[in-house]
């Protein structure tokens, strides 16, 4: 395994990773401020779908991640209802809307685009395109010097192969999502509102004898995890793939909420974690690496489930204490 | 004269059907410390709720300085200069001091200039009013005293005139229930207002100006204390007459039944928190443990209850009982005729979310005569439940209801008639009133009293220091995992106790007849 190998293993895992990271900092808002939300997949799910539809009859990447976002949001005010409004049991919620999602995207996507439940590919500017940063070696240098792009890196120094292939050459978004992590660290921990957030989920009646609206500030972090949920299913659809196919976030909203509990609720943290199981997931699509490295050949199926035996694993093991916000997942109900 | 810093008119507030307050007026002097006692579920906290925006009147006008004030929620009660403690803390456990007395109260949108703000104000705070704490501390490391000091600095902080504390000294020990008097002192000296809710007369006869007595949602009577007497509070908080000292002929003692000998308890932090005790307890008599919490005296009872490990000799009526493994379970200790009247009865007395009659046989649904072939024999036991909860006058005599909706002092009679009718050799009773109305107090009193007149061994633990005088006929002092000494009640007063249980033996400034073989394990 050559240097380049482990490189082009890293970028992949920062790809794969980027959804993960959305959703688990669309989480992390939303369980900071004591609602729970296994719903973060119906969201991605909804996302994904509506903003490859958006994106395919406008040919604009931008509207169809703001069509993602928007449909994300209508599927968190319907959490937002059912859990602070009407104070109902979060988990059934959150199932519900994972339901809706996984239904209501096939059939309308059927009924729309009529190929079996998914979108017909996005071409051009209805995807998100690879930012190319000043200095890397990218697809125009490629061209320039009439030579594959893969051949010029892979002559390359290391660091212009680190330069180019892992930090260069991803789509806008992943560069948002390492920009969310740092303003989710910010909002948290150095506003008014991140305080009054973080107390809501441990205390709410704190909040509240204190003069703060415990339902607005809810609401406030449920409609960030709509949007956040918004950004991690806009990727997939128009970034990570070309369109819509049915049940493509498979499992990754529930992988997210591994992660969170893994990075116990912190932004930084969450950024590894889903790093970590954004690696997992890259190892599938590099069963070369995986025969070279441990020198057998490993079933391609065994791989594929090797993100979701892995979180099992760590969850069960490797995390040690994980204390979640005190007042998750219960209703406020003011009581002297 | 001024105008009075609170005035409420006619407050009526109904919750279903219960009326919790009934046209309820009170006028609150400036400058004063104002009393309001009653039962539990009297109405004292509602009234409380409805003038911090808790709750809504149904009827009724509130007054602040004379100005007519509505107080939707909590912010406009804020605004108008209310400050409430409540009886449960409202902090956020995993912040820091500061950072709680921010909340809600923050300058501007970023938290570094409130912080820096809030830390030289609390500082002014600290240094006027005496209350000091640490403001990076974690709320969740503090004491309970030192957790309620925060709470008084959050409403100073966001310039409180008039504090409200419910129920503040029910969770604090008695120094740290003396030092919030003192603070309290000192806030009415600044002219600050102070309404304190509380069940317990001595404070309202030690630290207010003027009580005003609350009974089943009606205000009945405002006086001012320097003017009343605690028999006569007592009385109009529950509408008879109310003895205040227990009624008791000295007593008998016969056999030892519990023999404890050279007990040591570690807590599952690996702390010590039981240092070798030695101690007796013979048939016919009650030995009270007094201490302040935390000094070892929970422990004790979790390894005579069988629900902690520990090492040492226990016998029983001379049969040794295991204090691990097998056979150091709560079934064991109640085979060798052991009760155990839990201190938390919340969490180890009692199922709250189960009915009373399931709740009166717990423990003891193994027996025989519970049983019915394989079923458990549910009517019996709910007729059963009907006469113990009618011999122990719980109120409401419902067996069907679930054990949370009953009051403080009506859960207690039901763990007590669980276990006192089980007629056992020892009873040991932890915190036997601790949030126990008055009338319930006499009543709970009387039936262990009752139960060492026929010839029972009790073992009394209570942090209330009248209790343990009143009640007791020897008196053991614990302090840090060591027992003290040992004391007559006839022959030693409150100063020497209190000594005692600030860890200092030598008392012989203020009394004679220290038990000298005690003393040795301090």
């Amino acid at each position: 395994m050559e240097f380049l190998d482990i490189v082009q293993l890293l970028d992949t895992s920062i790809r794969l990773g980027t959804p993960l990271l959305f959703a688990c900092l669309a989480g992390l808002f939303s369980e900071r401020s004591g609602v729970v939300d296994i719903g973060l997949e119906g969201k991605m799910l909804i996302a994904a779908f509506f903003s490859a539809a958006a994106a395919f009859y406008t040919g604009n990447a931008w509207l169809g991640l703001l069509a993602g976002i928007a449909a994300s949001m209508v599927l968190a005010v319907i959490h937002g209802l059912a859990s602070i409004t009407f104070r109902g049991n979060q988990l059934i919620s959150g199932v519900a809307i994972n339901f809706l999602a996984a239904g209501m995207t096939v059939l309308v996507a059927q009924s729309w685009f009529k190929q079996g439940g998914r979108t017909p590919p996005l071409t051009g500017n209805g995807r998100f395109g690879n930012v190319e940063l000043p200095f890397a070696i990218g697809p125009t240098e490629a061209e320039a010097a009439g030579r594959p792009l893969s051949q010029m890196i892979g002559e390359a120094g290391p660091i212009q192969q680190l330069y180019s292939e892992l930090i260069s050459g991803h789509s806008i978004l992943v560069y948002l999502g390492v920009l969310a992590v740092v303003a989710t660290w910010w909002i948290l921990f150095r506003t008014r509102f991140g305080l009054r957030l973080r107390a809501v989920g441990e205390n709410p009646a704190a909040v509240d004898t204190a003069g703060v609206s415990v339902i607005q500030l809810r609401y406030a972090a449920v409609l960030i995890c709509g949007v956040l949920c918004g950004l991690a299913g806009a990727y997939m659809a128009t970034s990570l793939q070309a369109g819509f196919v049915k049940d493509m976030t498979a499992g990754r909203g529930f992988i997210a909420l591994a992660a969170l509990i893994f990075a116990k609720w912190r932004p930084v943290y969450a950024m590894w974690a889903c790093l970590l199981f954004g690696f997992f997931q890259a190892l599938e699509t590099r069963p070369d690496l995986i025969e070279a490295v441990i020198g057998m050949k490993v079933q391609i199926q065994l791989l594929g489930a090797l993100p979701y035996i892995l979180t099992v694993v760590i969850l069960a093991g490797f995390i040690g204490k994980a204390i979640p916000p005190k007042a998750s997942a219960e209703p406020y109900i003011k009581e002297r | 004269m001024t105008a009075p810093a609170i005035e409420l008119k006619g407050i009526s507030k109904a919750f279903g059907p219960v009326q919790a307050n009934k046209d309820i007026s009170i006028s609150v002097q400036p400058g004063t410390i104002h009393g309001i006692i009653g039962e539990n579920g009297a109405g004292k906290s509602t009234l409380m709720s409805i003038l911090y925006g808790f709750y809504k009147a149904d009827a009724g006008e509130i007054f602040i300085k004379g100005q007519k004030t509505q107080i939707p929620d909590s912010q406009h009660a804020i605004k108008a200069g209310i400050g409430m403690v409540f009886q449960h803390f409202k902090l956020v456990e995993n912040f820091t001091v500061l950072e709680n007395i921010i909340l809600g109260a923050e300058d501007g949108a970023m938290l570094t200039t409130s912080l820096g703000k809030a830390r030289k104000e609390l500082k002014h705070l600290a240094d006027e009013y005496g209350l000091n704490v640490d403001p990076d501390a974690v709320i969740e490391n503090l004491s309970v005293g030192h957790q309620q000091r925060v709470e008084i600095l959050k409403a100073l902080y966001r310039k409180a005139e008039i504090l409200i504390l419910d129920e503040p000294t029910g969770v604090l020990t008695p120094a740290e229930a003396d030092q919030l008097f003192r603070i309290l002192d000192r806030l009415r000296e600044e002219g600050k207002t102070i309404i304190l809710i509380t069940h317990k007369l001595r404070e309202i006869m030690d630290t207010t100006d003027t009580v005003s007595v609350m009974r089943r949602g009606e205000m009945t009577a405002t006086v001012k204390t320097s003017e009343t007497s605690p028999e006569e509070l007592a009385e109009l908080m529950v509408g008879r007459k109310v003895l205040l000292r227990v009624d008791k002929v000295p007593a008998t003692p016969g056999k030892t039944v519990l023999d404890v000998k050279g007990l040591r308890v570690v807590d599952e932090k690996g702390v010590e928190r039981v240092k070798g005790i030695d101690l007796t307890v013979r048939a016919g008599e009650i030995l009270g443990i007094a201490g302040v919490a935390g000094n070892g005296q929970s422990e004790l009872l979790e390894v005579l209850g069988g629900f902690a490990d520990g090492t040492g000799v226990i016998t029983m009526n001379g049969t040794e009982i295991p204090l691990t493994g097998q056979g150091a379970d709560g079934r064991a200790r109640r085979d060798a005729g052991i009760s155990h009247v839990p201190e938390d009865r919340q969490r180890e007395g009692l199922i709250m979310e189960y009915s009373a009659w399931e709740n009166t046989v717990f423990g003891y649904h193994r027996d025989k005569d519970h049983q019915s072939g394989i079923l458990m024999d549910n009517a019996g036991i709910q007729a059963e439940a009907q006469e113990k909860m009618d011999r122990f006058d719980v109120r409401p005599p419902n067996p069907k209801l679930a054990a949370k909706n009953f009051s403080g002092g009506n859960q207690q009679k039901i763990v007590l008639a669980r276990e006192i009718e089980r007629n056992p050799d020892l009873l040991l009773i932890g915190q036997p009133t601790r949030g126990v109305d008055i009338g319930a107090i006499e009543f709970i009193h009387q039936q262990v009293v009752n139960l060492r007149d026929q010839g029972k061994a009790i073992l009394l633990v209570s942090v209330e220091l009248d209790e343990i005088m009143s009640l007791s006929d020897r008196i053991a002092v614990m302090f840090d995992g060591h027992i003290m000494g040992e004391r007559d009640p006839a022959q030693t007063n409150e100063r020497e106790l209190g000594l005692l249980m600030a860890g200092i033996t030598d008392t012989s400034a203020v009394t004679n007849g220290a038990s000298e073989e005690a003393l040795n394990d301090g």
